[in-house]
């Protein structure tokens, strides 16, 4: 068989992209909620909080240092794999992608250090304060990044001469039409995100009747957020879609599984997409839905795929399918909130154990959410890789063969596998020591405190006798 | 075209942020790669700790570096890439390697054995590629209408092996006088012992890699043979400050040699750049070839020149806090 290096490079790109994704995902909503519990902490001075921030903090360092590891692969990864897209829109992305770099060590040096060691060492208020940079720089560097990706699915501003983007307005192709959308789409993501592993975590603790006090707060406040947040992501995704259908029609008839245009068009619960032969087998929906949900009226006409050649559609079943995946994970999150509020209401909600164990076990939900949302927009956009200019295969590096991208593929896979396990095993440990008193939490013996590196934040020993960890 | 050429701004900032990177991360890798040699896992402590609050700010060099590069000359992004594939490949699977061994193997002792393993291989490889990617750069790239279409392994010859195996050479001697400067006692005197013959090492391949080099590139070749004698005065430098490694060695003065070692690393790469200028893709392409839009020079110039001096401030505040010797059975507190 013949190895396909455009086929090997996505693959290659995909899979690096989604493991670095689940890092900065996490912390753009820890990092403020870590700096609401330092509000909270420096208005009341109740220690709860504190202690709380603390905890979470130290999640904050290992996982902020996972995330820079595996981001400094991304920044090489345009040039190795993606060489002719890179040169031909380096004047807007080079400049947007360093944007993100230049502000994410801005963070580092200036405020980071102080969040992660500064405690009880600085003023509250600068500790305050350099919580609350950190949360903002988490979303300047979000901001940076999803601008550029955006531009890829709707670019604006630019003219294309001898094969190079050149800028005509900034300001147009940094607010293009998919960008308020997407930013608002993923800054909620990342909320729900913190919100859940908050959530489950401090239902963990609670299970084993840990610090209840923090932990009940802690709790409280995440049933509250999710509450809201998690119906205002179903109507910022409804706001998402009509955007897309405005702009890549296309994309969406894929997430439909829709074949034909036409009027009337049913809202598909389940459907086996066959592109071969352009149409769907098994199909159960709910009549005349999809044509509501996208027109706003029960007979609308949508697109379908057959409005472009077969060579210019996406990936259906993978569209299709992750879009369900992605709302599936976004009910079951609007009912666990539902649910929250219920036991809330009756006074149950540090008690129930099914629902503290349901928490527990949706802990990695919203991540699967979140990847699968991303692989419904990217694949969307195929064969596209700027959207209606530039398709994969012309931006993929010409010099690259199938045996190359193959080595680096396995490669990635095998160095990510070892990080992604020693980094997980770690963060296990770190929350089974979390929330501990003092005396009896594990610490590396002699530990140096060396400052400025995320991981050294956090103190729990790597190894040692498992049975020493309290559980 | 405007009061500033932009493309020579950028090429002493990425120039500036290149050298910084070797000159900060290449004694830490080096250490890394004198690691498995270290008298006793007491020393390895020493070294580790030495570089232990800075290592990792040292490699934000390297991505700054990198995204530069995109942004203000697309054409060395878009062919050292795809050129050097398997190499980048191995430079970041080395570097990260490292870098989550430096975390770990404070935290572990049951697994501390593999994590010395995942450090001292994850130094050497990236060090090997950094040194070979030098190398390639002298002999310089085949390109075609701003598109690389040379092989796979174009970049490995018996030249960049050479360049990988001196840069691993020159780490080390970078390493090893940082450690003279950083530690006493038995760990220092062993780093005495090393630092000699590292740099008689150094020196062999330096001679090397400056006789071949003329053969890789007539356009060298011109340069120093040519009717600029002026720039002789870059390798005399450098010697001069190979000498002064050795005297500091021998008169025991702990800070000289590393200071001394900063000075070859700089007057060869200043040799380096006077021999290759104005070609940043050689043979064919100068750095205004490969510019990107002025525009867009323009634009990250302005974010990057107010950050820079933070991250320099920030850099010698770093240093200087822990500045001072690290004692065995001890770091900083």
């Amino acid at each position: 068989m013949e190895l396909d290096p455009l086929l090997l490079s996505r693959l290659q790109f995909a899979f690096v992209v989604c493991f670095h994704t689940i890092f900065p995902v996490f912390t753009i909503g820890l990092a403020s909620y870590i700096a609401l519990l330092q509000g909270l902490f420096f208005k009341t001075q109740n220690p709860a909080w504190d202690r709380l921030a603390l905890f979470w903090t130290k999640v904050f360092a290992v996982v902020f240092g996972m995330g820079v590891v595996s981001g400094i692969v991304m920044s090489f990864q345009f040039g190795t794999n993606w060489s002719n897209f890179s040169f031909a829109a380096s004047n807007f992305l080079g400049p947007l992608l360093s944007y993100e770099v230049v502000t994410a060590f801005f963070l580092e040096a200036a405020f980071l250090g102080v969040l992660l060691f500064g405690r009880g060492k600085v003023p509250q208020g600068l500790h305050l304060l350099a919580a609350i940079m950190v949360a903002t720089g988490t979303f300047i560097s979000a901001f940076w990044i999803l601008s550029a990706n955006s531009w890829m699915h709707t670019p604006q501003g630019v003219e294309l001469i001898d094969n190079r983007f050149h800028v005509l307005s900034w300001s147009e192709a940094i607010f293009n039409p998919s960008f308020p959308y997407r930013f608002a789409h993923m800054a909620i993501a990342s909320f729900l995100t913190g919100g859940f592993v908050v959530a489950g975590v401090s239902a963990w603790f609670l299970l084993r009747g840990r610090d209840l006090a923090a932990n009940r707060r802690a709790l409280s406040m995440c049933m509250w957020l999710l509450l809201v947040l998690a119906p205002v992501q179903a109507m910022v995704g409804d706001a998402h879609g009509l955007n897309t259908l405005e702009h890549q029609p296309t994309k969406v008839a894929a997430m439909e599984g829709h074949w034909e245009t036409s009027g009337n068009v049913p809202l598909l619960l389940f459907a086996w997409p066959d592109q071969e032969a352009q149409e769907n087998r098994f199909e159960i929906g709910i009549p005349n839905m999809a044509s509501l949900i996208l027109t706003h009226t029960l007979d609308g006409e949508i697109q379908g795929l057959n409005e472009v050649s077969p060579e210019q559609q996406p990936p259906v079943a993978l569209v299709f399918w992750s879009f369900r995946v992605m709302v599936g994970i976004g009910l079951l999150m609007i009912a666990a909130a539902f649910a929250g509020l219920l036991l809330r209401r009756k006074g149950r909600l540090y008690e129930n154990r099914l629902f503290l164990k349901s928490l527990v076990g949706m802990i990695s939900l919203p991540f699967l959410a979140v990847l699968a949302g991303w692989i419904v927009t990217e694949s969307g956009r195929a064969p596209w890789l700027v959207y209606g200019i530039m398709t994969h295969a012309e931006g993929v590096t010409p010099s690259l063969t199938g045996a190359m991208a193959l080595f680096t593929l396995i490669g990635y896979v095998a160095v990510y596998a070892v990080v992604f396990y020693a980094g997980l095993y770690y963060l296990t440990r770190v929350v089974r020591n979390g929330m501990l008193p003092e005396s009896e939490r594990e610490e590396v013996d002699g530990e140096v405190h060396r400052p400025k590196r995320p991981l050294s934040a956090a103190h729990t020993p790597f190894d040692d006798d498992a049975e020493s960890v309290r559980s | 075209m405007e009061m500033f050429d932009l493309s020579i701004i950028w090429a002493g900032i990425i120039g500036f942020g290149i050298i910084m990177y070797v000159l900060m991360d290449g004694f830490d890798l080096g250490l890394g790669i004198l690691y498995p040699f270290a008298p006793d896992e007491q020393a390895r402590d020493v070294m580790m700790n030495s570089v232990a609050p800075v290592w990792d700010g040292n490699e934000t060099w390297l991505v700054l570096g990198g995204a530069g590069l995109l942004a203000a000359f697309p054409l060395v992004y878009s062919v050292f890439l795809p050129a050097l594939y398997i190499g980048v490949f191995l430079m970041l699977a080395g570097l990260i390697f490292r870098g989550v061994a430096f975390e770990f193997r404070f935290k572990s002792q049951r697994n501390r054995r593999w994590w010395n393993r995942a450090f001292c291989w994850g130094s050497a490889v990236a060090t090997f590629a950094q040194g070979a990617v030098v190398g390639a750069y002298i002999q310089g790239f085949q390109v075609e209408d701003f598109v690389y279409t040379g092989g796979a392994f174009d970049w490995l010859t018996p030249f960049t092996v050479l360049t990988g195996l001196g840069l691993m050479a020159g780490y080390a001697l970078l390493g090893s006088t940082w450690l003279i400067l950083k530690s006493e006692g038995h760990v220092r005197d062993w780093a005495y012992r090393i630092t000699p013959m590292l740099l008689a090492v150094v020196l062999f391949v330096f001679a090397v890699i400056s006789i071949w080099t003329p053969f890789v590139d007539p356009l060298v070749w011109e340069r120093w043979f040519g009717h600029i004698h002026l720039i002789w005065i870059f390798p005399a430098l450098a010697l001069l400050c190979a000498l002064l490694v050795y005297r500091g060695v021998r008169q025991r003065r702990d800070g000289y040699p590393f200071v001394a070692t900063i000075g070859i690393y700089v007057f060869t790469y200043l040799g380096l750049i006077v021999s290759k200028w104005p070609m940043i893709v050689p043979p064919s392409y100068t750095l205004w070839d490969a510019a990107s839009a002025p525009e867009s020079q323009l634009f990250l110039l302005i974010g990057v020149l107010f950050v820079i001096p933070v991250v320099l401030g920030y850099t010698a505040w770093t240093y200087w806090v822990f500045r001072g010797k690290v004692r065995v059975g001890e770091g900083y507190h």
